[in-house]
């Protein structure tokens, strides 16, 4: 056969011919399978790529997000400051999902504008404020506080705002009030985590009056010198340095003043876990795990907790006499 | 040609598909990606592989005997190994990493954290089944020895579970699903016996 049009076996013989068509079927079949296992395992155990949503920080101090501040407090003093990005990504915000990187992902469905924040309960006129009028009230000032999560880790973070006493004397609350309370916003709409029944929405938590008068109490109304973002409790939001960041009441909506023992959202979800006071106490254990040691968010190894997260000196007397384990 | 059964594509499309989260685990840990707290990210996707694994090579006797494939039993050592991998990973990161290996405190975990102990029995119990997972073992175990042993596959898997509810804050769906599906599959383990003993 040497003339003549040439058959395919001439080309490519049979066997070989069969040989390359199974290896081809059998590449397809091993990147199919590989792939389809490795996607699925990533999407179930939350590897598959997030693009990252933090705001750019870019244009910092210029531009109509940023805000005059006219005092500066660093309150931890020779730590550095965790990053914008740090601050803005990993965040606890129920209402916006239960990972630490949904509320960054979600909250872009919070309208900031217009607020109103309902003053209520023992106070000498109940009403309903408006966030930027309450704005107007006060000078903002930077305070750097150090922020310690009760799932052990911390940052420290620039926040922006005024002193919560300012804003209590403002409101001039009646000498019966005992405690203060502050309610996040409620809306599902808004807030779509609300629509899952983790919590019990509201979510609410209080001060003793005079844990809300101490200076270092602090309403948080930016960071970074940048208006709050939505992931960190626009437009308003509660800071108490020397308790866990739960204490934090992010959206605040509500602030009423009542004789009572406000109930408070963690607490009654597990009041084993989680006490009213919420104290950073490295002697006094989560049920779960331990408190004595923390990661600086950013750091590979832990520090030592520190009692009142480093505001003992300032705090500790408001709780002279009591018993730090009992009231947890 | 060959035969038809032999599926030259299956033992290594599994095994890279079982590394993938890991690849994607270091190359996330490398860019700086890994979220802000990369050590809590990385154990507690280990930890998830580690449980999705032990589940995968349990689900395998029940697939063959759903569809009468063969090729799930042929996986089910690499995907049980996959599990101890992940396993040990998951526990190292926790000790050199979480901790620094303070080894006090390690232990003082173990003893005084419920969820630590049962997440710590349960990596205990895959240490004898990694071992004897070779044909050398199970010859040298005799075949019903060494099938009665690595029963111990599904109470490992229940203290996965179990470790996995005892850690979450508050929002148990997730683990609550890996136990369902646990319970499912002990289920038709648990049939096809009861029905074995009713034909015998």
């Amino acid at each position: 056969m040497k003339s003549g049009t040439p058959i395919h076996s001439d080309v490519t013989p049979e066997p070989l011919y069969k040989s390359r068509r199974e290896f081809v079927k059998n590449a397809l079949l091993f990147t199919g399978v590989a792939a389809g296992l490795g996607a699925g395992l990533l999407k179930l155990t939350g590897g598959a790529s997030r693009r990252s949503t933090a705001p750019s920080r870019s244009g910092m101090g210029a531009g109509p997000d940023s805000l005059a501040v006219t005092r500066r407090e660093n309150s931890a003093p020779g730590e550095s400051m965790s990053t914008f990005e740090q601050i803005t990504t990993y965040n606890n915000f129920y209402e916006f999902g239960t990972g630490k990187a949904d509320p960054a992902q979600n909250a872009h469905t919070l309208r900031p504008r217009p607020w109103t924040v309902a003053i209520e309960g023992l106070v000498r006129e109940p009403r309903a404020l408006d966030f930027d009028q309450i704005l107007q009230w006060f000078p903002l000032e930077e305070r750097i506080y150090r922020m310690r999560c009760v799932e052990a880790w911390s940052m420290v973070i620039p926040w922006v705002g005024f002193p919560l006493a300012e804003l209590i004397r403002r409101l001039d609350p009646a000498p019966s009030a005992k405690f203060v309370a502050f309610t996040t916003l409620l809306d599902p709409e808004q807030m779509p985590g609300q629509r899952s029944s983790v919590l019990d929405w509201p979510y609410v938590e209080g001060l003793r009056m005079d844990e809300a008068m101490h200076p270092l109490a602090f309403i948080a109304v930016g960071l970074y010198g940048k208006v709050l973002p939505n992931q960190n409790g626009a437009p308003l939001r509660l800071v108490v340095p020397w308790k866990y960041g739960f204490k934090g009441c992010k959206s605040i909506v509500s602030i009423r003043f009542t004789e009572e023992q406000p109930e408070t959202a963690w607490n009654r979800a597990a009041p084993d876990e989680y006490g009213f006071y919420a104290n950073v106490n490295p002697e006094v254990d989560h049920p779960r795990w331990s408190q004595v040691t923390e990661r600086r968010i950013g750091e590979l190894s832990r520090r030592k907790t520190l009692p009142f997260n480093g505001y003992a000196a300032e705090v500790a007397h408001l709780y002279s006499g009591m018993d730090l384990r009992k009231f947890f | 040609m060959p035969a038809r059964s032999s599926l030259p594509w299956l033992k290594p499309a599994i095994f890279t598909g079982a590394l993938i989260p890991l690849a994607a685990i270091l190359i996330q840990a490398w860019r700086g990606t890994l979220s802000a707290n990369p050590i809590a990210e990385a154990l507690n996707r280990l930890g998830l592989l580690a449980l999705t694994f032990l589940i995968l090579s349990l689900a395998m006797a029940p697939l063959r005997g759903i569809f009468g494939w063969s090729w799930p039993i042929r996986v089910r050592r690499m995907l049980g190994l996959f599990a101890f991998f992940y396993a040990l990973l998951h526990l190292t990161t926790y000790v050199a990493l979480d901790q620094g290996f303070a080894f006090k405190a390690v232990l003082q975990d173990v003893l005084k954290r419920r969820f630590i102990f049962v997440g710590f029995a349960a990596f205990v119990l895959l240490v004898p089944l990694a071992i004897t997972s070779t044909n050398a073992m199970v010859r040298r175990l005799g075949f019903r020895a060494w099938q009665r042993l690595h029963r111990l596959a599904y109470v490992a898997t229940i203290l996965g579970v179990i470790h996995f509810i005892w850690r979450v804050k508050k929002d148990v769906t997730e683990p609550a699903i890996y136990g369902a599906v646990v319970v499912t599959l002990l289920g038709f383990r648990v049939a096809r016996a009861l029905k074995r003993r009713a034909t015998r």
